[in-house]
């Protein structure tokens, strides 16, 4: 399939290695997507990786958001794309987050380092329909403070009382008054009703394995904690065979699964 | 509430018996600190056990050239304070409130008696405190795995 052509219009510096690309069609735009769907970016002459939207899936428009790590040859080319460049987009591709599971339910998201991103359309998705979910919990994780993503949506959710919001730092720096610890610190602690929660968890697997363990010990059920699976794609589309997890193509039956199917995959070791 | 009612309400506490909860209420009173009150020093002898239902409380230390490092924070449903049980009782860290907190505080010469007069309260005890350690453990092994690093980077730890 190939790429529609889009053109960086917006591009937001989130922390030292991450940035928001606003990206706008150039013709024909991708379909809407879900929270938790990714595309295929086009670096021209460097390659093409799989980056999760993290836009506003309530505004309706053809632009998308998508933000970007910096960590290779690909993501450092996308990172660095001024307002100007034309990126390929393929997608939306892969099972969301499916935040209608939650209808009803307290809603808790979790997310570590830039784990945040895919995450994001999910807490913009209960703030726009606040009326369909009970309780809206947020827990955060960053290494140090700066680089917490979206750091000034934060602060607009820190001050609102329909969503509680906790932040974790691995190691906290000059002014910080707020918490330090691992994600699972605020997990074992908060005030849950296990089984009217549904969690969505986004983070390196490690973090994400610890957090579904610590829910589990909580009372939340397996499959009420869902998780973003992470492996190198090339087709996206469920051909190459690529981004084979057990018996998962990743780029189709996920990335989100939930951990009731994820908790024995993520244990086989990649060879 | 009551401070039985209040100790029955601690998850950590979950595994005792009503009577070792009117035990534990006996040598137990409610403290309050203002942020920046200091609980304990590090390097004092370690006295004290803290319950803390409301605010957060920082575990610090002194470090050369860069003042008071923040180790971990503790807040509401998690205990600070475990040092009394093993010789020779220092704090290892200090402790700071760092929001207005609310926490039971433990006398631990009082708990350290029963538990040595009666190891049917000591056991549960211990394995209170052993789950809080574990707990306090397994999220410390977590951050030294660095995972929200830049996988481009050098490591900031040595795993
Ligand atoms: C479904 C899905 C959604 C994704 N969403 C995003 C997103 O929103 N934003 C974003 O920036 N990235 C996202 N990624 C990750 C992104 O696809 C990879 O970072 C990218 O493939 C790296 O390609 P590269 O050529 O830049 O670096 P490479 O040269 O391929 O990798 C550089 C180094 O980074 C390591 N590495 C690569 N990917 C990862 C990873 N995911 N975790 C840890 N280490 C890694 C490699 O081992 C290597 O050491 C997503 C991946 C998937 C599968
Ligand atoms: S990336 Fe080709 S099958 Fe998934």
């Amino acid at each position: 399939m190939l790429p529609a052509r889009y053109v960086v219009t917006g591009r937001t510096v989130e922390t030292a290695d991450s940035v928001t690309l606003r990206l706008e069609p150039l013709e024909r735009p991708i379909p809407r997507f879900q929270p938790g769907q990714f595309t295929m970016l086009y670096a021209r002459g460097v390659g093409e990786i799989a980056v999760s939207i993290s836009g506003d899936p309530s505004v309706v428009d053809s632009a998308l958001t998508q933000t970007v790590r910096a960590v290779g040859a690909v993501s450092r080319a996308l990172h660095d794309a001024k307002p100007g460049t034309v990126v390929g987009v393929r997608g939306p591709y892969g099972v969301g987050w499916q935040p209608s599971l939650a209808w009803e339910r307290d809603v808790l998201v979790v997310a570590g380092g830039v784990g945040l991103a895919p995450l994001r359309p999910v807490v913009l998705t209960v703030l726009a329909q606040r009326w369909r979910y009970r309780r809206l919990i947020v827990v955060a994780g960053a290494r140090t403070p700066r680089e917490f993503l979206y750091s000034d949506e934060l602060k607009w959710w820190s001050s609102r009382d329909d969503l509680a919001l906790e932040l974790t730092v691995d190691h906290a720096a000059d002014g910080w008054t707020g918490q330090v610890g691992f994600v699972t610190q605020p997990l074992a602690r908060l005030p849950l009703d296990p089984a009217a929660t549904t969690a969505f968890v986004c983070g390196p697997e490690p973090m994400m394995r610890f957090s579904a363990e610590t829910l589990l010990r909580r009372g939340v059920p397996a499959d009420r904690i869902r998780i973003s699976l992470e492996r190198n794609m090339k087709c996206g589309i469920g051909q190459c065979g690529h981004c084979q997890l057990g018996p998962l193509l990743v780029c189709r039956d996920g990335p989100v699964v939930d951990y009731a199917r994820a908790a024995e995959l993520l244990s086989v070791r990649e060879l | 509430m009551s401070m039985f009612d209040q100790l029955s309400a601690f998850a950590l506490l979950s595994g005792m018996s009503p009577t070792h909860i009117a035990v534990l209420s006996s040598a137990a009173k409610e403290v309050s600190f203002a942020a920046g009150d200091r609980l304990f020093h590090e390097g004092a002898p370690a006295k004290g056990c803290w319950l803390v239902q409301r605010g957060c409380v920082a575990v610090d230390a002194a470090v050369p050239g860069r003042g008071s490092v923040v180790v971990q924070t503790v807040g509401p449903g998690e205990v600070v304070g475990w040092s009394w049980l093993i010789t020779p009782a220092r704090w290892h860290f200090g402790a700071i409130a760092v929001a207005p907190t609310v926490a039971i505080e433990l006398d631990t010469d009082q708990l350290k008696a029963f538990a040595e007069h009666d190891s049917s309260f000591g056991y549960p005890i211990a394995v209170a405190l052993l789950t809080m350690v574990l707990d306090r453990l397994q999220t410390t092994r977590a951050r030294l795995l660095d995972l929200y690093r830049n996988p481009a980077d050098t490591p900031m730890s040595p795993l």
